[in-house]
C-alpha cells in the first residue's frame, strides 16, 4: 500500500491540475438540479474532513461541496474510508479536524460537527435520511412494516392513526411493496424488500439529504436493478440530494451526478460521473474503471 | 438525635427504626426530593438489600421505610386487597421493624405502599401512595439499551411509544395494552405507571396525594407531586380509554369499580368482585349494605360460560 502512494506521489499533480476544472464542471452540474426554484446555495460544504483511528488515518483532507437535488457517489476500494467519510458528515462518529456546514431550512447555517446533539438527532428525524447497507441496522424488526415507516411521522408528534396508516401505505406502494404486507413484521421481508422498506421508512418526512451507505449490497442483480432504477425516480420526484458510497461504479454511474474516487483516504479525482468514468486521469481510476468495464 | 431514640427504642430487635439505618433513610429521601422536584424522571438511588427477593417490592419498601415516622399509619395493598401475600408480609414486616399502627382501611392511613392497584376511594393531601416497581422504563420495549434510552428521556424522543400503540391498534384493532399503561408527566416525561390496571391511569391525574415509585431491583424512584397532569398517551382517532365491565361487584353491587373475576365452581361458574377489599367492605357496612349488596341484581353477579 505504502509503496503504491509512493509510485503516485509524483500524480497528485495531475489531479491538482484537473481539480479546478472539476470545480468548473461541478458549477455546471449543480446548476442543473438547481434549477427548479430553489437558491444556488449549496446545501453541504465539506472543508478538509479528516479522521484517524489510533494514529491510523482513515481519510483525510476530503473537501467538497453538494448541492440541493444532487447525487453525490463516493466510489473506491475496500478500506479507502468511504464509510469512515460517511459517518462523519451524518454526524455518527466525531472527525479529528475539518469543517463541515450544512444549510438547514429550519436551523440556518449550521456547523455539523460543532452542533448540539439534540439539533443533530433532530435533522435526523426530519431533513436527513441514512441507509444502512444492512437493512436490519434501520429498521425495527420487532415491529410492522407500517409501524417502521410510521415512526418518524410519530416521533414528530403526528397522533391520528388512520393518517399514519394511509402515509405508511402511500410510501409501500412508492417502493414497491405490496399495501397487504402493512401489519407484517419485515423480519420476514425479504432482502430487497427490506432494503425499499427502510427507503420508505427514510423517505417518509420528505428529507433533504441522504446518505447512503452501499444500499445495493448484498442484492442479487435483478433486484439491485430494480432498486436503482426505484432509487433514481424517487430522487428526481423529491429534488434529493444523496451522498452515496459505494464500490460498484456501475451503481455509481446510473444513479450519480457527480463523483468521487477514494483511495486510502484521500480523494483522488473527482468529477462528472460520465466524465470521470470516460476520461479517467489518475492512474488509479483508470484501473478501477478497466477492471469494472470488464465485467 | 430523634434517630438515635427509634434506635434504641428498636433495640431488642437488633434493627433500628423501620430497618433501614438513618443515613441509607437519608439517601433515599435525597432520591425522592429529586424525583419529586422533577416529576417522572428517573432518579437512581443506592437501593439496599432487603430481605426479601427483587420482585417482591423491594423498592417500594425502601421508599416506605424512609418515610415512615412514628405517627405514621399504613396500609399495604397487593391487587388491591390487604389480605394477600406480598400486603400480609410487608406489613407484618414494618409492624415488627418499625411498630407503627397499620390499618386497612384508606381514609385513615397515611402511606398506602401498593402493589398493582390504586385503591379506589379518592385520596387526600395528607396521603403518601407509594408504588412497587418491577420495570421503571416505558421506553425499554423498543430500546433495550440504557444509554440510549436515557438520551431518548432527555431529548423528548418519545415516538416509540406511539410506534407501540401503533403495533397495538394495527394487530387487534384497538389498543389492547391494559396494564402498565405509559403516562406523560406534567407533559415533559413519559413514565410507567407500574403495573396498575389502565383503569387506574385517571386517578394519577391532578391527585391530592403524593405519589412514588420505587423500583428496587433497577434502583430507580420517580414521582408524581400532588395536583400533577399525567395524561395516558393515545391517538386522536383511537383514544385512550378504561376498562369496563357489564357486571356489578357480586358483594357490593358497585358498578364503577375495577373487578376481579373469580372462579366459583368447576362447572364454569363465576362471580365479579371489587378488587380494592377495603372499598368493597366499607360499601357493604354503609348505604346499601347487607343483603341487597350481598345479593345484587339479578344475573350481575354470576354468569354462565358457554363450554
Amino acid at each position: 500500500m505504502s509503496q503504491l502512494i509512493n509510485k503516485e506521489a509524483p500524480y497528485p499533480v495531475v489531479p491538482e491540475q484537473s481539480d479546478p476544472d472539476a470545480e468548473t464542471e461541478r458549477k455546471t452540474a449543480s446548476s442543473k438540479p438547481c434549477s427548479p426554484g430553489v437558491d444556488d446555495n449549496p446545501l453541504l460544504i465539506v472543508e478538509d474532513v479528516g479522521k484517524s483511528f489510533n494514529g491510523t488515518p482513515a481519510c483525510r483532507d476530503i473537501s467538497f461541496m453538494l448541492w440541493p437535488g444532487e447525487v453525490l457517489a463516493i466510489v473506491g476500494e475496500s478500506g479507502s474510508g468511504k464509510t469512515t467519510l460517511l459517518r462523519c458528515l451524518s454526524a455518527g462518529i466525531r472527525a479529528d479536524n475539518g469543517r463541515t456546514s450544512y444549510c438547514s431550512p429550519t436551523f440556518g447555517e449550521m456547523d455539523v460537527f460543532t452542533s448540539p446533539e439534540h439539533v443533530l438527532r433532530q435533522l435526523h428525524r426530519t431533513e436527513w435520511g441514512l441507509v444502512h447497507q444492512n437493512p436490519r441496522d434501520g429498521l425495527r424488526l420487532g415491529v410492522s412494516a407500517g409501524a417502521n415507516i410510521g415512526e418518524r411521522l410519530m416521533s414528530l408528534g403526528q397522533r391520528n392513526y388512520g393518517a399514519i396508516r394511509d402515509e405508511a401505505l402511500t410510501w409501500m406502494r412508492k417502493v414497491e411493496i405490496n399495501g397487504d404486507r402493512i401489519d407484517d413484521l419485515p423480519l420476514h421481508f425479504s432482502g430487497g424488500m427490506q432494503q425499499r422498506l427502510q427507503i420508505a421508512r427514510n423517505l417518509v418526512t420528505k428529507p433533504r439529504l441522504m446518505f447512503m451507505d452501499e444500499p445495493t449490497g448484498g442484492l442479487d442483480v435483478s433486484v439491485q436493478a430494480r432498486l436503482l432504477d426505484l432509487l433514481r425516480s424517487l430522487c428526481s420526484e423529491l429534488h434529493l440530494a444523496v451522498i452515496l458510497v459505494t464500490h460498484d461504479l456501475g451503481v455509481a454511474r446510473l444513479l450519480a451526478d457527480r463523483l468521487l474516487v477514494m483511495q486510502c483516504g484521500r480523494v483522488v479525482e473527482s468529477g462528472l460521473t460520465d466524465q470521470v468514468l470516460d476520461d479517467p486521469h489518475h492512474p488509479y481510476t483508470q484501473l478501477l474503471v478497466a477492471s469494472i468495464l470488464e465485467a | 438525635m430523634s434517630g438515635t431514640d427509634k434506635t434504641t427504642r428498636h433495640s431488642g430487635d437488633g434493627y433500628n427504626f423501620a430497618y433501614l439505618d438513618e443515613q441509607t433513610k437519608r439517601m433515599v429521601r435525597r432520591a425522592i426530593l429529586k424525583a419529586v422536584a422533577i416529576p417522572g424522571y428517573q432518579v437512581p438511588f443506592a437501593g439496599r438489600e432487603m430481605p426479601m427477593p427483587f420482585g417482591w417490592g423491594t423498592g417500594g419498601i425502601q421508599l416506605t421505610a424512609a418515610l415512615l415516622g412514628r405517627d405514621d399509619v399504613l396500609k399495604v395493598i397487593d391487587q388491591g386487597a390487604d389480605d394477600t401475600t406480598n400486603a400480609v408480609s410487608i406489613r407484618k414486616f414494618f409492624q415488627r421493624t418499625a411498630g407503627v399502627r397499620t390499618t386497612e382501611r384508606t381514609a385513615e392511613a397515611t402511606i398506602i405502599q401498593t402493589r398493582h392497584r390504586i385503591p379506589e376511594t379518592p385520596l387526600r393531601e395528607d396521603q403518601i401512595l407509594v408504588y412497587q416497581v418491577p420495570l421503571p422504563e416505558p421506553l425499554r420495549w423498543l430500546e433495550p439499551r440504557e444509554t440510549e434510552s436515557r438520551k431518548m428521556h432527555a431529548q423528548e424522543e418519545y415516538g416509540v411509544m406511539h410506534v407501540k400503540l401503533y403495533e397495538d391498534i394495527a394487530r387487534h384493532g384497538r389498543i389492547v395494552t391494559s396494564f402498565d399503561y405509559p403516562v406523560r408527566v406534567a407533559g415533559r416525561y413519559v413514565m410507567s405507571p407500574s403495573p396498575i390496571p389502565k383503569f387506574d391511569n385517571p386517578k394519577m391525574d391532578d391527585c391530592p396525594a403524593l405519589q412514588i415509585f420505587g423500583a428496587g431491583r433497577e434502583r430507580r424512584v420517580y414521582a408524581i407531586p400532588p395536583y400533577t397532569e399525567v395524561r395516558s398517551l393515545d391517538f386522536e382517532d383511537h383514544p385512550f380509554a378504561i376498562q369496563r365491565w357489564v357486571e356489578s361487584c357480586g358483594l357490593c353491587g358497585s358498578r364503577n369499580s375495577y373487578l376481579d373475576e373469580i372462579i366459583l365452581d368447576d362447572r364454569g361458574k363465576r362471580m365479579f368482585v371489587c378488587s380494592d377489599s377495603d372499598y368493597c367492605r366499607s360499601r357493604r357496612e354503609t348505604e346499601d349494605s347487607g343483603p341487597t349488596a350481598v345479593v345484587p341484581e339479578n344475573g350481575r353477579e354470576t354468569r354462565e360460560v358457554k363450554a
